[in-house]
């Protein structure tokens, strides 16, 4: 009785915080605050996602939310930083943000009752629906795997996962496309603890990645995860200045970020021939196709998140000049 | 409750008062290389305390090297962090309080 | 022993929602910083004793990746993000 009621408070607590977190988050002004509490924002999701008893969840958020795409915000207040006193674009954003526009007050209106139409459809939900859970359950044995989730993911809607994939590419070719507008900023030369951290890292990281690509198969885990945790050893080299050489930068790069997609697309092609659907697996080989198609998948997306952080293209400085 | 679990429960709560005065300095110290210290020693005790609490109710030694894995890491990133922050912030002229 | 995990845990909460009082006083970045670094610790500790209290041994691994990420935002903001200058004006406010 009494776990029940601190348990309740906890989760309270929780869903309250992040309320306030993001609203403090999207109305505060001071842009370096907002990416803090961005950050604060993220460690709560991810316990929430944890009370929610939906591990793999918070694998992912911990990831990206917490680690990743805090760093990814504080390179591009650097770049927006540089942009502002280089060019006088301050002054002009700050007079926008006076009073309350139509088209906000439009947003009001329209939000609290999107609010209230999923808030319906979640509370008219018998509380005890087993969903697809229970088809999964009894399918899990041909799946190659014996986490639901990763089941789900790669075999029965791996088309899922091969789209994300190529969004995750598109994703980085938009980013590639408007490179080379901003000047990169010299980085500074990294201090000797900084150097010994990464060293330090490095190694970890990338072992942690392994660790849970594998412990995907049975276990919360898996691609996604691995390969944000790979992107941080990435990043990590590349804020201490270690860029990769052109050599890499050019053919090598593109290649490891068309891996997992292009493994996706010829296994489905592949499964497409030979049991007349699209990426459906066949058992007595699931199990080694679905680690094939992780392991691609991982360092793809370590790749692309490292190069999401990199910015626009290199070599159109060259281009030009 | 058994022994370990008295003990455990006396870790814990040690774990819990290091936390709570790692937030007190966070909250009162006067300048931010006061505040460091309550990032770098008073919550990595705090961890530490807990981690040893739950270890010793780990169901295998796996376990158990896993918690003391994440105590080292959250120390190496609390200590380098501590010390470039510190670094930076003397850099840019941040003066040290002073009675 | 359940009831004083989750206990815990809320109490770990509780201190972080006091801790983000610094967040949003600063009155540095790098106290903003230094705040959020400390809720990763928070953040680790409450991993493990929600991992403790419903037997889910895969909480650990959220937390060891927290432990292993905690330290990339602050890199990223010391390395890149950092001003050069500390607005001056914001120390003014913060005088006990």
């Amino acid at each position: 009785m009494e776990t029940m009621m601190v348990a309740w408070m906890l989760d309270s607590l929780l869903g309250l915080g992040l309320l306030w977190l993001a609203w403090r988050c999207l109305a505060c002004p001071n842009l370096f605050k907002a990416i803090v509490l961005f950050v604060a924002f993220g460690l709560l999701m991810a316990l929430a996602w944890v009370r929610l008893e939906a591990p793999d969840v918070a694998l992912a958020e911990a990831a990206i939310g917490a680690g990743l795409t805090g760093a990814l915000l504080m390179v591009a207040l650097a770049q927006l930083q540089s942009i502002e006193t280089n060019g006088d674009a301050a002054g002009a954003t700050e007079k926008e943000e006076r009073g309350i526009r139509p088209l906000q007050w439009l947003l009001l209106i329209v939000l609290p009752l999107i609010a209230t139409g999923l808030g319906y459809i979640i509370l008219s939900f018998p509380p005890d629906a087993p969903g697809l859970s229970t088809a999964v359950a009894t399918h899990l044995e041909a799946s190659g795997v014996s986490n639901p989730v990763t089941a789900v993911l790669l075999n029965f809607r791996g088309y899922d996962t091969l789209l994300e994939l190529i969004v995750l590419l598109l994703a980085l070719l938009g980013v590639w496309s408007l490179g080379g507008t901003v000047p990169q900023q010299a980085a500074t030369p990294a201090p000797l603890v900084l150097e010994t951290l990464t060293r330090l890292l490095v190694p970890v990281l990338i072992l942690t990645a392994a660790y849970l690509l594998w412990v995907g198969a049975h276990a919360p885990g898996g691609a996604f995860q691995a390969g944000s945790v790979l992107a941080a050893a990435g990043v990590l080299l590349l804020l201490i200045g270690r860029h990769p050489r052109a050599a890499l930068m050019a053919l090598p790069l593109r290649l490891i970020l068309v891996l997992g997609p292009a493994t996706f697309l010829v296994i489905a092609v592949v499964t497409m021939l030979i049991e007349d659907a699209l990426l459906k697996l066949p058992p007595e080989h699931a199990g080694k196709l679905i680690l094939l198609l992780e392991t691609t998948a991982m360092l793809s997306i370590g790749a692309t998140l490292a190069a999401l952080f990199l910015g626009g293209r290199r070599h159109t400085d060259k281009e030009h000049s | 409750m058994t022994l370990i679990d008295y003990l455990t429960a006396a870790l814990l709560l040690a774990g819990a008062i290091f936390f709570f005065a790692g937030t007190v300095g966070l909250l009162r110290f006067p300048d931010v290389y006061t505040r460091l210290h309550a990032l770098t020693k008073a919550d990595n005790v705090g961890l530490g305390l807990m981690v040893v609490a739950l270890a010793i109710q780990a169901e295998s030694w796996t376990a158990v090297g896993k918690l003391l894995l994440i105590w080292l890491l959250v120390m190496l990133a609390g200590a380098s962090v501590a010390h470039l922050v510190a670094r930076g912030a003397l850099r840019r002229g941040v003066r040290p309080w002073k009675q | 022993m359940q009831t004083l995990y989750l206990t815990l845990a809320l109490f770990l909460l509780l201190t972080l929602g006091a801790g983000m009082w610094r967040v949003l006083r600063g009155p540095t970045a790098a106290d903003r910083m230094l705040a959020a670094q400390l809720f990763g610790t928070t953040a680790v500790a409450v991993l493990l004793l929600l991992s403790q209290a419903s037997g889910n041994a895969a909480l650990r691994d959220v937390a060891l990746v927290f432990a292993l990420l905690a330290a990339v935002t602050a890199v990223a903001f010391v390395q890149r993000a950092w001003p050069e200058q500390e607005q001056p004006q914001e120390t003014e406010r913060d005088v006990d």
